[in-house]
C-alpha cells in the first residue's frame, strides 16, 4: 500500500510575520521556513503506518517553487522513500492543488492521502475536502487516531462536539489534526541520506492540470493594533457608550 | 526562566551573508555541505536542542550532580536527552565517515554548538569534552587505539574526557606528578588524581574514555616529560565487548558556583591499565590537540550564555512596564538606559558570533583546502583567533549575564527568573581551558613573535579601505580607520615595551586582548553593515544597521580607555613590595 503525503511551505510557525511594504503579501525572503506543522504530523503518521507494516511506500509530496524542495528533504530524512515536486512559481489556490493531488493520484495510484488538515499560511482548510471530491473518494478530516484494518480505516476525528469515528474504505482521503502524534527528531545521518533520495519534478502542464484562479489577493494588511479600552461605572453608561459607538 | 529559541536568522546571516559558508561546499572534502544541507542541518539541531535539552537547563541546574560511592548521576533527563541526541548522530556531525561519523564542515559544528551551549552549557560538556578526545585520538592514536574506541566516542555512544589538572598543576602543567609504569605487555600502569575532570564520572553511557598527562620514570623534568595514556573505565575484550572494571575511580565531585548539571571529578588513578598515545614525552603538543579545540568550544559557551541572556532580557523588556518612558513608550525596553542595556548585549553577543563563524570556517579551510599556502595562512588564523574567541567571548558571556540580570531589576535577582543562573555558570568559562588571562599572554607572547597579530592588521586596514568610497557604510568605516591605526600604534609599542621588559606584555595582556578583540568586531559589523545595506524593507536588517551604528558608536570607542593603559606599561603594576600590600 502506497501513503502519498502532502508537504507545504511555509512561513515557519516561530517568525514574526511582516508584511511587505507595497501590501502586495507576506514577507518571505531570509525568512525562515518550513514544513507546515500539520503536514509533518501528516508524514509522521505514514510512517508510523509504515513502520508498523501497514504501508509499503510514503511518497511525500510538494507543490511550489524551486525551494519547497527543502521542505521534502525534510520529508525525505524523516523517512519518506521518495518524493514528487511539482514546480510552480504562481500561488497554489486549495482547487489548484486539489487538481494537481489528483492527477498524481492517476499516476500513483496510493492507498490513502495523508494532507494536514490546513496550512498554516493561509488556514483555508480546504484541500483535502476538494481532493476527496475530485477523486471521488471518502474522506477523514481532522484526525487524531488512525486504525487501518484491512481495507478500511477507522479514523477518529475531532470534532466541535467530541470524538466522531468514521470507517471509510479505501482508498481515502484523510487529514490530520494537531493530537494525532508527535512528529520524531530527524537524524542527523537521515538528513544526509536524504539527499540522496530521488525526487521526481513535474510542472502543471505534465500534469495537464489548469490553475484553477478564482480567487484574487487584493492587498495584505497586518491587522489594525487594539485601541485602549474605557471603564464605566453602571449599566446605563455601558448601554449608553455601546449605542454611541452604533454597537446596539 | 526564559524560554531558549535558535537565533537563527541571526545564524543564518552570519553563515550566508557574512562569511559564505557555501565556500566550503565546493570543497571536495565537504561536497555535501551544500545549503540545504545547512539549512536542513540547522533547522533539525535547533528543533532537538530547543525542545529536549534547553528545557532541562534551569531543573539542572537546581537539582545538579549527586555523588554516591563513587558512581555520578547526572540531572534527571540529562541521561535521556543525550541518549536522543547522540543517537540522532549530532555528536559526529564534523567526524569523519570513517568512523561513523557524517563528514560535515566544522563550521556546522560549530553552529550546532552555539544552539547547544545557550540551550543548556551545562550539559554541552559532555559531548564537548569527547569532541576533544576523538579529536586526540584521529591525531595521535595508533591505528589500534583508533579501531577500539574512535566510533563509539564519534557516536556518542561512549563519552570522553581530559585528565590533565592535578592539585599542584593548574595553569602550569610541568607540575605533573601522575605517573606511568611500562608492563611487559606494552600496556601501562597508571597511578596518580586527578581533579576538575569534566565527565569523569557520569551515568550516560557504559564506558568513559580518559585521555591522560602523566610521567614515565625516565622523563625528563619539567613538560617535555609528559606523556598521554588512554584510561578506559572499562576494558575492552578483545571480542569488542566490555570486560574488567579498570581501577580509575571517581572520589567525590565538586561543589560549584555554577554549571551544576556537569560532573566535576576527582578522579583516582589506581594503577589502572592505560594505553600510550603517540610517542613517550610529547603528550604536552597532543594535549593541544584537544585543548585548542576546546578553547574554541569554551568562547561558544560564553556565545551561548550570551545569547540566552539577550534573549531574556529582550523578552522581560518587552512586557514590563513600569513609568512611562520619555518617549511615551509604556515598556521598559523604552527607557534609554534599559535599550543601552539591551543594545549592548545584543552588540556583543552577535560581534561573538561573527567572530567564532568566520574561524571556524578558517579552521576548516585549514585542514580542507587543496592549495597549502592557503591551508597556512587559514591555520595561522585559527591560531590568532582561538585566544580571541576564547577569551573575549566569554568575558562578553560574563559582562552580557550581568547585564541581563540588571534589565530584570529586582525580578533578575530572584532565581526563579532563570536570569542568575546565566552569571554563575559564564564564570566558568573565563576560567577554564587556560583562563583569559593565559589566552592573553599567549596572544601577546607565541602569537605575536609569529607576527599574526600584526599580518591580520594589515588585512583589516586592506579590507576597509576597499569599503572608503561607500559613504552609506562611512559611519562604521570612518571610526575603523581610526581605530585600526590605534591598534598598531599600541601593538607596535607592546613589541618594543616587550624587549625593554618582559613585565610589560605580561601586566597589560587581558587590556591588549580587549583591544584587539573590539577592533576584530568592528572588522565584522562593518562586512555585517555592508550585507545589510538596500535591504532595509526588512526588520531584521533594520535591526543590523542600527546595531552596527550603535557598536561604533558606544562600543569600539572602549579602546580609546585601553590604549592608554595599556601603554602605561607594567610600572605602577609590579611596583609594590609584596609587604606594602
Amino acid at each position: 500500500m502506497k501513503i502519498l503525503v502532502g508537504v507545504k511551505r511555509v512561513v515557519d510557525f516561530n517568525v514574526r510575520i511582516q508584511v511587505k511594504a507595497d501590501g502586495s503579501g507576506v514577507a518571505t525572503d531570509g525568512v525562515k521556513m518550513s514544513m507546515n506543522p500539520f503536514d509533518e504530523i501528516a508524514v509522521e503518521e505514514a510512517l508510523r503506518l509504515k513502520e508498523a507494516g501497514k504501508a509499503d511506500e510514503v511518497i511525500a509530496i510538494t507543490i511550489g517553487t524551486k525551494t519547497s524542495q527543502e521542505q521534502l528533504r525534510t520529508a525525505l530524512a524523516m523517512g519518506a522513500d521518495r518524493a514528487i515536486h511539482v514546480e510552480t512559481d504562481e500561488d497554489v489556490q486549495p482547487l489548484t492543488g486539489a487538481r494537481i493531488l489528483n492527477a498524481i493520484i492517476a499516476k500513483e495510484e496510493p492507498k490513502i492521502v495523508m494532507l494536514g488538515k490546513q496550512a498554516i499560511d493561509d488556514d483555508n482548510n480546504q484541500t483535502a475536502q476538494m481532493l476527496a471530491a475530485l477523486a471521488n473518494w471518502p474522506q477523514a478530516t481532522f484526525a487524531s487516531q488512525i486504525d487501518i484494518d484491512g481495507n478500511v480505516a477507522n479514523v477518529i476525528r475531532e470534532v466541535d462536539a467530541g470524538l466522531e469515528t468514521l470507517a471509510v474504505e479505501l482508498p481515502a482521503v484523510i487529514s490530520t489534526d494537531l493530537r494525532l502524534n508527535e512528529p520524531r527528531y530527524v537524524k542527523l545521518p537521515d538528513i544526509m541520506k536524504a539527499k540522496r533520495k530521488p525526487i521526481d519534478t513535474f510542472t502543471l502542464a505534465d500534469l495537464g492540470v489548469e490553475p484553477a484562479a478564482s480567487v484574487k489577493v487584493l492587498k495584505t494588511s497586518l491587522p489594525a493594533t487594539r485601541q485602549a479600552g474605557i471603564k464605566v461605572e453602571t449599566v446605563a453608561e455601558l448601554i449608553t457608550a455601546l449605542q454611541e459607538k452604533g454597537v446596539i | 526562566m526564559p524560554e531558549y529559541k535558535a537565533p537563527q536568522r541571526d545564524m543564518m546571516f552570519v553563515l550566508n551573508e557574512v562569511i559564505n559558508v557555501s565556500e566550503l561546499a565546493q570543497l571536495s572534502a565537504f561536497e555535501d555541505a551544500t545549503p540545504d544541507i545547512v539549512q536542513g542541518v540547522i533547522d533539525e539541531a535547533a528543533k532537538i536542542i530547543e525542545n529536549t535539552i534547553a528545557p532541562l537547563n534551569e531543573t539542572g541546574d537546581r537539582e545538579g550532580c549527586q555523588f554516591d560511592n563513587g558512581s555520578v548521576s547526572a540531572p534527571v533527563g540529562f541521561k535521556e536527552a543525550y541518549k536522543l541526541y547522540a543517537e540522532s548522530g549530532w555528536t559526529g556531525l564534523d567526524k569523519s565517515t570513517d568512523f561513523g561519523g557524517q563528514g560535515l564542515p566544522y563550521t556546522l559544528a560549530t553552529a550546532v554548538s552555539d544552539m547547544l551551549s545557550a540551550g543548556n552549557d551545562a550539559f554541552s560538556l559532555y559531548p564537548g569534552l569527547t569532541n576533544g578526545a576523538c579529536e586526540a585520538l584521529i591525531e595521535h592514536g595508533s591505528p589500534e587505539l583508533q579501531k577500539t574506541y574512535l566510533e563509539k566516542l564519534t557516536t556518542g555512544e561512549w563519552t570522553g574526557t581530559m585528565c590533565l589538572t592535578e592539585p599542584q598543576a593548574g595553569s602550569d602543567l610541568s607540575q605533573v606528578r601522575t605517573k606511568a609504569i611500562a608492563q611487559n605487555d606494552g600496556t601501562y600502569l597508571i597511578e596518580g588524581t586527578k581533579i576538575f575532570i569534566t565527565g569523569g564520572e557520569h551515568d550516560f553511557v557504559d564506558n568513559i574514555i580518559h585521555l591522560v598527562l602523566a610521567r614515565l620514570p625516565d622523563a625528563p623534568a619539567g613538560v617535555k616529560g609528559i606523556s598521554m595514556f588512554l584510561v578506559p573505565k572499562f576494558m575492552i575484550n578483545s571480542d569488542g565487548n566490555l570486560g574488567e572494571r579498570n581501577p580509575v575511580v571517581c572520589a567525590s565531585i565538586e561543589e560549584k558556583m555554577g554549571i551544576h548539571g556537569s560532573s566535576t571529578c576527582v578522579m583516582n588513578f589506581e594503577n589502572a591499565t592505560g594505553y600510550l598515545m603517540g610517542n613517550p614525552n610529547e603528550g604536552l603538543r597532543y594535549m593541544f590537540t584537544m585543548m585548542n579545540l576546546a578553547r574554541l568550544m569554551v568562547g561558544l559557551q560564553g556565545l551561548g550564555v550570551a545569547e540566552r541572556a539577550t534573549q531574556g532580557a529582550i523578552e522581560y523588556a518587552k512586557e514590563r512596564k513600569q513609568a512611562t518612558a520619555i518617549n511615551g513608550g509604556a515598556t521598559i525596553i523604552h527607557h534609554p538606559d534599559v535599550r543601552r542595556m539591551i543594545m549592548t548585549m545584543k552588540a556583543l553577543t552577535e560581534g561573538c558570533r561573527m567572530v567564532a563563524y568566520d574561524t571556524a570556517k578558517q579552521y576548516d579551510m585549514s585542514k580542507a583546502h587543496p592549495d597549502e599556502s592557503v591551508r597556512k595562512t587559514a591555520n595561522d588564523r585559527v591560531e590568532l583567533m582561538t585566544p580571541i574567541c576564547k577569551a573575549f567571548a566569554t568575558d562578553v558571556g560574563c559582562e552580557v549575564a550581568n547585564l541581563g540580570v540588571l534589565v530584570l531589576g529586582g525580578a533578575g535577582y530572584i532565581r526563579e527568573s532563570g536570569m542568575e543562573q546565566y552569571i554563575r555558570d559564564a564564570k566558568i568559562f573565563c576560567i577554564y581551558e587556560g583562563t583569559n588571562a593565559i589566552q592573553s599572554l599567549d596572544l601577546v607572547g607565541r602569537k605575536m613573535k609569529m607576527n599574526l597579530p600584526q599580518i591580520f592588521i594589515k588585512e583589516m586596514v586592506n579590507d576597509l579601505a576597499a569599503e572608503s568610497n561607500n559613504n552609506e557604510l562611512n559611519f562604521i568605516v570612518e571610526p575603523m580607520k581610526t581605530a585600526l591605526k590605534l591598534l598598531d600604534e599600541t601593538t607596535e609599542w607592546l613589541t618594543t615595551a616587550a624587549q625593554e621588559d618582559p613585565q610589560n606584555p605580561a601586566a597589560t595582556a587581558v587590556e591588549y586582548l580587549t583591544l584587539y578583540s573590539l577592533v576584530t568586531h568592528g572588522h565584522f559589523w562593518v562586512k555585517a553593515a555592508k550585507a545589510a545595506l538596500g535591504k532595509q524593507d526588512d526588520d531584521f536588517y533594520k535591526g543590523k544597521l542600527v546595531t552596527a551604528q550603535f557598536f561604533a558608536n558606544k562600543i569600539l570607542p572602549r579602546i580609546y580607555g585601553l590604549a592608554p593603559i595599556i601603554m602605561a606599561g607594567s610600572e605602577s603594576v609590579m611596583s609594590a613590595e609584596e609587604d606594602w600590600l
